[in-house]
């Protein structure tokens, strides 16, 4: 059961039960006796924290009423621009850069009441599935120090999984949110395309980046997307659609609800022990009320190869504004200008971040344009077009998040193919831009986590939220 | 194999990359490595499929509208600072490697 949630804290808060300062004090307390052996967090914004808690407890004392996330502590991946505090995207490269403004999401948090504790960990500009490509150290998973947290997001979700964070935001490119979310056992929440603001998210892939929160709780991802959510004019690809309440959604009736189970999602490489525990949680909320109605998504098996092309075209144009001129690294003793940014890469940029510069810029170079990037748009058509067909006949589809649960460090780390592989179940939704949620249903033998991911319509995050809500609901009403 | 050292350095050139010897042995192998799964795409027909380069194209837009009339939403007024204040010199400048008070200063860019 989650020591505190977003709702606890602040009532304790608005009561006067304790301070939002002790809840803030409390949180750097466990970091700092934790967040060595789990390196989670890669900068602490404490100053910040605390004029922040200040405030609230002001607000508290003259009896006012308190903004929905007031106090709660709250953790950021490293890859949201914060003014004023150091923010690295994980990378060498950016490794004293102190942005001028804050991410919009970021700010609404903040506007909302959130205690920013501090930056986490992640990939390397956000590019790996096990937190191994930071360039600063490697996330270990709270539930297993041996095993990787996920990636790219590790270190939010293993904050929020290890207490350190009532709740943290991180970015799904390819799964970045879901499966971390997954591997150590919390919800992750990856909103539509558009539906939240990536201004001063730092790029990735654009057609592909969304911001979302990792919580202890479904009713926690409902709030925070509630706050983040909505169009904003610094984004243009945010979305001028209205949001609903998603906490007032939550406790809708399921019955009737026709949940999709496509066999693309149970294949070949699906562990037996997930694949297990994913059949019964999926029983269940047969139980509860839901039709459950076999789906096709046929081009499934193609997403990987889609994925792999148009996010690192994507990025390599995207990151080829690190070039050691108006931020971040530079390298030093060059004599020329195109010296200067080919050392400057060099040095600044993993290997990860290189190969995946190196794909990108191939697939977009003369003669191989129309053979792979062309060709992944096209094959992106297609896989949206899965979606399209089988939401016409159901509400949701529900899945695995994660072929395996946690595998362990260095298990992956030299063969990139394998490691691309294991998003199998997480890169389509980013493709098609539509939302998905990843809840903890059950564990391994080993103790490990295993997540049940389930998939909406475009704009539709109440429907999986009201899901995977009820599954929460269901199982620990049993525990 | 497809992809050649040749091949390497040729777009590590492109992408602005010079990679170590080492470097460009091993991303031979993993280029290779990927590219030979990303050939399953050819698996399928895709000679009638529009490509699509953005989500946004999937909804919300009006089927009837064409080219940038699509995306008029996304439309603002083109008025200076108008949707938020410039950055001040001093800020914009602040994280720069090497900048006098107005410029960011770089090493010389004609050679010869």
């Amino acid at each position: 059961m989650p020591s505190s949630t977003i709702e606890s804290v602040r009532s304790a808060v608005q009561q006067r039960q304790t301070t939002a300062f002790a809840f803030a004090e409390d949180h750097y307390r466990r970091i700092q006796k934790e967040d060595e052996q789990i390196g989670a967090y890669l900068t602490l914004c404490r100053e910040r924290a605390m004029e922040q808690a200040d405030r609230i407890d002001r607000l508290a004392a003259e009896g006012k009423p308190l903004p929905a996330l007031a106090g709660v502590p709250v953790a950021l991946k490293d890859v949201m621009s914060t003014r004023g505090v150091r923010t690295t995207a994980g990378s060498k490269i950016l490794d004293n850069y102190i942005p001028p403004y804050d991410c919009t999401a970021v700010a609404r948090l903040e506007a909302a009441g959130a205690v920013l504790l501090g930056k986490t960990n992640c990939d390397e500009f956000a590019m790996g599935s096990s937190n191994e490509n930071s360039a600063f150290r490697p996330v270990r998973n709270p539930r297993d120090l041996t095993r990787v947290p996920g990636g790219s997001s590790g270190g939010s979700a293993a904050a929020v999984a290890a207490d350190m964070a009532v709740a943290a935001l991180g970015s799904d490119t390819g799964g970045s949110i879901r499966q971390p979310a997954s591997f150590c056992g919390v919800v992750g929440l990856m909103p539509t395309y558009g539906r939240v603001s990536r201004y001063g998210l730092i790029a990735f892939a654009s057609s592909l980046d969304h911001i979302g929160p990792l919580t202890k709780t479904v009713k926690d991802a409902a709030i925070i997307l509630r706050t983040i959510a909505g169009r904003d004019p610094m984004d243009s690809t945010s979305a001028d659609v209205p949001v609903p309440d998603y906490v007032a959604e939550l406790d809708r009736p399921m019955r009737g609800l026709k949940l999709g189970m496509a066999k693309e999602y149970f294949a070949e490489g699906l562990d037996d022990q997930v694949r297990q525990a994913v059949e019964a949680a999926i029983n269940k909320l047969e139980e509860a009320g839901c039709e459950i109605v076999p789906v096709s998504l046929p081009h499934t098996r193609y997403a990987v190869p889609v994925y792999y092309l148009i996010a690192t075209a994507e990025a390599s144009s995207n990151l080829a504004r690190y070039d050691g001129v108006r931020y971040g690294h530079r390298a030093a003793g060059v004599k020329s200008l195109s010296e200067m940014y080919r050392r400057t890469r060099d040095e600044g940029f993993g290997a990860e971040v290189k190969r995946r510069i190196m794909l990108g810029t191939y697939a977009l170079s003369a003669g191989y344009y129309d053979a792979y990037y062309l060709k992944a748009q096209k094959v992106r058509t297609l896989l949206t077009r899965d979606f399209e067909e089988a939401f016409r006949k159901v509400d949701a589809i529900v899945t695995p998040t994660s072929p395996t649960a946690a595998f362990r460090l260095g298990e992956k780390s030299d063969d990139p193919l394998a490691m691309y592989l294991a998003d199998i179940y997480t890169v389509t939704a980013d493709l098609a831009g539509i939302p998905g949620i990843s809840i903890p249903c059950g564990e391994t033998k080993e103790k490990l986590p295993i997540g049940l991911q389930i998939l909406g319509k475009h704009f539709d995050e109440a429907t999986i939220l009201r899901v995977a809500h009820a599954y929460e609901q269901i199982t620990q009403s049993v525990s | 194999m497809r992809v050649t050292e040749k091949d390497v350095t040729y777009v590590a050139d492109l992408a602005n990359l010079e990679l170590t010897a080492d470097e460009r042995v091993g991303m031979v192998r993993d280029l290779n490595s990927i590219l030979g799964h990303i050939d399953m795409l050819n698996e399928i027909d895709t000679s009638s499929v529009e490509p699509m380069s953005q989500v946004s194209e999937r909804y919300g837009v009006d089927a009837a509208k064409h080219g940038s009339e699509r995306f008029a939403h996304a439309y603002r007024e083109d008025v200076p600072e108008g949707l938020r204040k410039s950055l001040s010199q001093e800020s914009a400048l602040a994280n720069a490697p090497d900048a006098d008070e107005a410029f960011f200063r770089v090493p010389k860019v004609i050679e010869r």
